[in-house]
């Protein structure tokens, strides 16, 4: 545990986003730290491959990130990992960020790059059964429901093409969505239709899963007509989207109807001082090199935003 | 092929030899996925702080990799990666899916208690 130390600029979060903001701020030689609740990288470490990155034909999204550290780290950008915030004080000119640990920083600036995460359904028995007939990767557990019957919940793109995808194990797939038609491309859409393995199930949720050692059944409810029933399945696969990881930011900072962050052109927030980048912010596209982009724009707004303090404290000193 | 930073098991002996020679263990079995990346990342960062532990990965795909596909402790598993803990050799304890850092720390607390001598 380290209590009481100062730094330059704090960036929570440490995917694109957030390592490209370390990399810039310790280049400009501000003391630099990054805290990240998850694994260095955020969801980039979960491509298989990135082959739209400019200057980089093919790398896996884990290599990428683990070179963004490296180049942060050395420029003198320090990071704290699988670590949490417990309290934040973003208001005043000195800010302070209190850690699970303990552990007490103080700075200047912040950008919060916090990402996202999948949505999960958050019904009872979820998390008991997670592994256990729950999924949400069919590339990682898809070959464990070989010849079984599974339920895929979602509408949008991913839902559609991991249902076609889990086709070539499960002998069939129950699609079930909240409502009457796709979020997905059409073309997305047809593939699903067309697959004889793939049921559909409409307007209507699962309200819980049940068994003991793994799942036996879920419950549907059909929003509809409110009726609720039993369905047998060996297992369920969850792609109903992504949320952006603001919940500790909410009554702290301005957020959309959608929880992510409102941000100017130079990523500035509703409060002085703190910049947030990536996917957390309100946005339509979401990349790695957005995520970049905003990191870049974020860091050097806040590396301008700290010379500007810095002349105004002096000006104050001198007075 | 496994491209992280933590010990890798390439075969069912040098599963064997690990699990015997250290006594308390901790493998996971899994791919380079969106419910493996974030345990492995978890395990890096411990592997300082549990200096108690040897942390290992091992790859699903592996045909070796029976000697954990075929544990009792993971009958029943349907996701990966696959968490074993081992003390003196021993399967203390299993996980399937994706964990949180709360969640593998309690565990290592709860199996692997460091002895603290006054």
């Amino acid at each position: 545990m380290e209590s009481n130390k100062h730094y330059d600029a704090i960036v929570i979060g440490a995917g694109p986003a957030g390592l490209t903001a370390g990399i810039y701020l310790s280049r400009a030689r501000l003391r630099t730290l990054i805290i990240n609740e998850g694994t260095v990288g955020g969801q980039m470490i979960l491509t298989h491959e990135i082959a739209n990155y400019p200057g980089v034909e093919s790398i896996s999204g884990y290599q990428l990130a683990g070179i963004m550290k490296k180049q942060a780290v050395a420029f003198g950008c320090e990071i704290r990992s699988n670590i949490s915030i417990r309290n934040m004080e973003l208001n005043e000119e000195l800010k302070t960020i209190v850690l699970s640990d303990g552990s007490i920083y103080t700075t200047d600036g912040v950008i919060l790059t916090p990402g996202g995460r999948s949505r999960t359904l958050g019904v009872p028995g979820e998390d008991h059964l997670k592994g256990k007939g729950i999924s949400y990767c069919a590339t990682c557990d898809g070959d464990f429901f070989t010849n079984k019957e599974i339920v895929v919940v979602g509408g949008g793109n991913s839902a559609l093409e991991e249902a076609v995808s889990l086709t070539k194990y499960a002998s069939k797939v129950t699609i079930v969505h909240q409502f009457d038609h796709f979020q997905a491309f059409e073309h997305a859409v047809e593939e699903a239709r067309t697959n004889s393995k793939i049921h559909f199930v409409m307007e209507s949720a699962i309200t819980a899963f049940h068994g003991n050692e793994n799942l036996e059944h879920v419950d549907i409810r059909n929003l509809k007509t409110g009726n609720l029933s039993r369905f047998k399945t060996d297992g369920v696969f969850i792609f109903i989207g992504y949320i952006p990881n603001t919940e500790f930011l909410k009554g702290k900072i301005e957020l959309n109807q959608w929880g992510e962050i409102v941000v100017k052109n130079d990523m500035s927030t509703s409060i002085e001082g703190v910049y947030a980048a990536g996917d957390s912010i309100a946005k339509r596209f979401r990349q790695v090199t957005t995520a970049v982009g905003d990191g870049t724009v974020a860091a050097l707004a806040v590396s301008n935003y700290l010379h500007e303090l810095k002349a105004k404290q002096k000006q104050l000193i001198t007075a | 092929m496994l491209y992280t930073n933590l010990k890798h098991l390439e075969s069912a002996a040098d599963h064997q030899k690990a699990i015997s020679e250290n006594e308390n263990v901790m493998v996971i079995l899994g791919r380079m996925g969106p419910m493996c990346i974030p345990v492995y990342g978890i395990a890096e960062d411990l592997e300082t702080e549990y200096k108690h532990v040897k942390f290992y990965d091992m790859e699903f795909d592996n045909p070796e990799s029976y000697v954990i596909r075929n544990l009792p402790e993971v009958r029943g598993f349907m996701g990966i990666p696959f968490t074993i803990y081992y003390k003196n050799g021993k399967v203390v304890k299993a996980t399937s899916s994706i964990q949180t850092r709360e969640q593998v720390t309690a565990i290592l607390d709860k199996e692997f208690a460091a002895v603290v001598t006054a």
